[in-house]
């Protein structure tokens, strides 16, 4: 900006503020991976395997070599050298498959990659794949982990025939006692089947390696580059401090960005062999197979209660699908669900068996909310069959169990301490926007006339922010640098890698306020490991929790060197820094952020024990998660014709803790519940049994459109936590946590009129109309 | 073997040989530079490609180069004119029709498309609107005021 203005006095956190990244994207300039060209780029392109198992007794590469244009074709054998895809969860007893970046001997999941073809441009590179000849020895996969489990099953991986890859039990309290004094005991399976997390944005690489002085540069689509930069550099033997990695424009992520892939560690590879940069663009139909997939759940679960509706104890028997191989976090993934099981419910008593069972598929890893929808699922599914038994409101059996107030910090049967809460009110305040008790009425009415009208709801509790380090896989602490630069202007230079979220403004809100500097003289910074501190990434709701932290905090540090310039320029001890100036208390003179800038990098003259310049660096470990809540309420109608579900109504009353941006805030609450609304009604990763993908493009996995989407009403409770001192817990997954459960709560209890109890998602109009006209029948 | 084509995209005239098999996604990506429009699915069912061609609303991975010739095509890049905002530009900034953003220049071109058509749609006309543009982040309800504020915008 030509004029700035360096101090102003609105507060900026609080206010719907457009967003300060918007300009380039929407204008077509904003750069993605594959906007980047280099002098002399080469494509890539992967020949993948057409089955989901078998030996490969062959590879002809010889009429893909000869092709014009084509510069190398690599194989499994030429890769030995290249490591394996890296796995950051461990579990007592685990079995971690290795996987190397390119298949030797034998491929197990469909998409498993075989070959590459290195040449001038995509086409060819495309070419060159359709010249490789393999000859495969096919063999029986195994798609369903219920099917892998059983006697007798294709073994995924020969030495482990049994296809367990771990098993995991945790108890609290003592559940047995609980399940002896029940009145009622409500068992049920429950599923939360395999997603596709589709960002829009596909993967892709560019690497371009610099053999003078030994420097990779890796521009990759993801959501953690710093652990990709560790991971890589290790994997390849290469120096990490010359390894940069960069993640520019991400479009999309939810969660399937966040591990390090094979395309990553081969394109490196591919780089430093050829010596030239290399650019390699997932196409859908590899998204489809080959990114991580999320879910995959087969639940078991038993609730005990009293009479009353007191729920005296949770028991879980969790089969994971874990696919063929290991991504980040792949194991790791199902203990989430049973850290959450409870809810948000005081059930003292829980106990969880986990096995994770390998199949033929791609690996499971952290598709947005990541092992909460699934405990969401389960316990709200579970609470609406037992208020059901008990012939009691769901809301009201809900707001009896619900942890009270006074019990903050709340320890939970699974080992957390829940930070702070007001359950009730999200509920309450859903209640109240629906007309609870006239909707019933209506109900009534509506059953009379032989509408299938359905109420429901959901009380959703989420973790977020991960997290303290000891609990999470590659450390949880966030990081930040900020600077002010010599004219006053600041740049802040974060370690979480935002691609949506928002946090350009965000972050920019809370400068503003701090430094009482206005929004467009700060420049929010991210996603480059040679600029940015290292950082863990974005995922898991805990880049504004975690790493708005770091920022506030190093924000504290410079303020404090701002006051001691001030209080050298203007000769006195007694000065107040707010709204960007330096005031003598005494005097009331003043000096401005710029003005102590200018004198700072001068620095004619400097405070005792202080160095020029305004410059502050941040790491900050949190000492517990955070934990949001809400309730959404879902008004559902079944069309008893064609078994179409309509939304007529969708509150989504969320408790985020404070609010920095609303706009951003209720953008993410759409973009959450739209993704829930997708599990619950249409989404689903459909294998047959031979392990092909059967919804493998978008025509035939059902994403949402713009008419599949209901109106959403959106609102807030607000309890800031204590965990963190901008009182934020995290937005980015509550609202696909909070769908699933309140979109099939409500079409059951539409359809309980025809002695449906429970139905398994994606409520399909075929299978609904299925169902209705059998139970009609 | 290669054809030539003359194209004019955003107001200016390009000749090129091209491959009949070329895209025109990629020709205005890889050949013209226009990286604006992007390749989500290559299979025509997400709309992040979308451009105007002779004045209607294309997926230019769903046309080749050069069944271009001669054509008039505008991009996301030329929207805004004399460094100023189209209506439709300012509209999805203001209300928040974008996370991402790799959805947004075709999400733009759609609009465009959906106003011409009709000056003052209703949700459901927009939503059915834009039901060929899959946007994963949004869940459509920030996209659908925008498309709204653009037609206010527009009548204004």
């Amino acid at each position: 900006m030509a004029t700035t203005t360096i101090t102003k006095t609105e507060k900026l956190v609080g206010k719907r503020i457009r967003r300060r990244e918007d300009p380039r994207l929407i204008t077509g300039t904003a750069t993605y991976v594959d906007d980047i060209k280099m002098p002399g780029m080469l494509y890539a392109s992967i020949l993948r395997s057409p089955h989901a198992a078998a030996k490969i007794r062959s590879i002809d590469i010889s009429k893909a070599k000869a092709l014009k244009g084509v510069h190398a074709v690599f194989i499994g054998e030429d890769t030995k050298d290249a490591g394996a895809v890296p796995c950051g969860a461990s579990l007592p007893g685990l079995r971690v498959p290795h996987h190397n970046i390119l298949a030797i001997d034998r491929v197990y999941l469909v998409g498993h990659p075989v070959a590459v073809v290195v040449a001038t441009d995509r086409y060819i590179a495309r070419d060159g794949v359709e010249l490789i000849e393999v000859e495969y020895e096919v063999e029986n996969a195994v798609a369903d982990p219920e099917k892998a489990l059983a006697p007798g099953a294709h073994a995924v991986h020969p030495q482990w025939p049994d296809n367990i890859a771990f098993t995991f039990h945790q108890e609290g309290g003592d559940v047995e006692k609980a399940f002896k004094e029940a009145d009622v005991i409500v068992k049920q399976r429950i599923t939360s089947q395999r997603l596709i997390p589709n960002s829009m944005e596909t993967r892709g690489v560019v690497a371009d390696w610099r053999s003078a002085d030994r420097t990779m540069n890796l521009y990759t689509s993801t959501q953690a580059p710093h652990l990709v930069r560790s991971l890589v550099a290790q994997i390849l033997g290469l120096e990490e401090n010359r390894f940069r990695v960069v993640a520019p424009e991400v479009g999309g992520g939810f969660g399937a960005k966040i591990q390090t892939y094979a395309e990553e560690i081969l394109l490196a590879w591919i780089s430093i062999k050829l010596q030239k940069p290399v650019k390699w663009i997932e196409s859908r139909r590899e998204n489809f197979t080959c990114t991580i997939h999320g879910r995959g759940h087969v639940d078991f679960y038993e609730i005990a209660a009293k009479r009353d509706g007191t729920i005296l104890g949770i028991k879980l028997k969790l089969i994971q699908d874990l696919g063929a191989y290991f991504t980040i976090l792949t194991p790791g993934i199902p203990t989430l669900s049973v850290l959450m099981m409870p809810g948000l419910y005081r059930t003292p008593n829980i106990s969880a068996d986990i096995v994770g069972a390998f199949t033929n598929c791609p690996p499971t890893d952290a598709y947005r909310g990541a092992g909460r929808p699934e405990a969401t699922h389960g316990i709200e599914r579970m609470v609406d069959m037992l208020a059901a038994e008990l012939k009691m409101d769901p809301a009201e059996i809900r707001l009896k169990n619900f942890v009270r107030n006074e019990e903050f910090p709340f320890p939970t049967a699974t080992g957390l301490v829940y930070d702070t809460g007001d359950y009730s009110a999200p509920l309450k305040k859903a209640m109240e926007m629906a007309g609870y008790d006239k909707l019933r009425k209506e109900q009534v009415e509506a059953r009379k006339q032989g509408k299938y009208m359905g109420i429901g709801l959901c009380a959703y509790g989420e973790i977020c922010a991960f997290g303290p380090s000891p609990a999470t896989p590659a450390g949880g602490w966030e990081s930040c640098t900020v600077k002010i630069e010599p004219s006053g202007q600041v740049t802040v230079l974060t370690g979480i890698s935002p691609h949506g979220q928002g946090e350009e403004t965000t972050f920019a809100q809370i400068v503003g306020d701090e430094l009482g500097v206005g929004i467009d003289d700060v420049l929010v910074l991210h996603g480059d490991t040679q600029l940015v501190p290292y950082g863990i990434g974005t995922f898991g709701s805990r880049s504004t929790a975690v790493g708005g932290t770091a920022l506030y905090y190093a924000l504290q540090d410079l303020k404090a060197t701002i006051k001691k310039f001030g209080e050298m320029l203007l000769e006195s001890d007694d000065v107040t820094f707010a709204g960007g100036q330096c005031t003598c208390n005494k005097s009331g003179k003043s000096i401005g952020v710029k003005g102590i800038a200018a004198a700072a990098y001068r620095a004619m003259k400097l405070p005792a024990n202080t160095g020029p310049g305004l410059v502050a660096t941040h790491f900050w470990e949190p000492p517990n998660f955070t934990f949001p809540f809400g309730a959404h309420l879902v008004v559902t109608e079944v069309n008893g014709e064609t078994g179409d579900v309509v939304i007529k109504r969708y509150i989504a009353v969320d408790d985020c803790g404070n609010i920095l941006n609303p706009l951003i805030v209720d953008g993410q609450v759409h973009g959450g519940v739209a993704q829930g609304i997708g599990q619950a009604l249409w989404e689903q990763a459909v294998y047959d049994d031979n392990g092909q993908l059967v919804t493998g493009e978008f025509m035939d996995y059902t994403m949402p459109r713009a008419h599949m989407m209901p109106w959403i009403e959106s609102a807030h409770t607000i309890t800031p936590t204590p965990v963190n001192p901008l009182g934020v817990k995290g937005v980015g997954e509550a609202g696909t946590i909070g769908a699933s459960p309140a979109v099939v709560n409500s079409v059951v209890d539409a359809l309980s009129t025809l002695g449906v109890r429970h139905l398994d998602m994606p409520l399909t109009p075929e299978k609904l109309w299925k169902l209705i006209a059998g139970r009609n029948a | 073997m290669t054809e030539s084509i003359t194209v004019n995209i955003n107001g200016t005239t390009y000749s090129h040989d091209v491959e009949p098999r070329l895209l025109l996604i990629h020709y205005l990506r890889e050949v013209v530079g226009l990286t604006g429009p992007h390749i989500g699915c290559e299979t025509s069912l997400c709309g992040a490609c979308t451009v105007e061609l002779n004045g209607k609303a294309v997926k230019s991975c769903a046309v080749f180069a050069i069944q271009c010739d001669g054509a008039k095509i505008l991009t996301i890049e030329g929207m805004a004119a004399n460094g100023k905002l189209h209506k439709i530009q300012e509209a999805f900034w203001n209300e928040h029709g974008l996370q991402c953003g790799f959805c947004t220049p075709g999400m733009i071109m759609i609009t465009k498309q959906i106003l011409e058509r009709n000056a003052n749609p209703s949700e459901q006309e927009i939503r059915h609107g834009l039901d060929g543009n899959l946007c994963r982040c949004t869940g459509y309800q920030h996209i659908v005021n925008a498309v709204r504020a653009a037609a206010k915008a527009a009548g204004a």
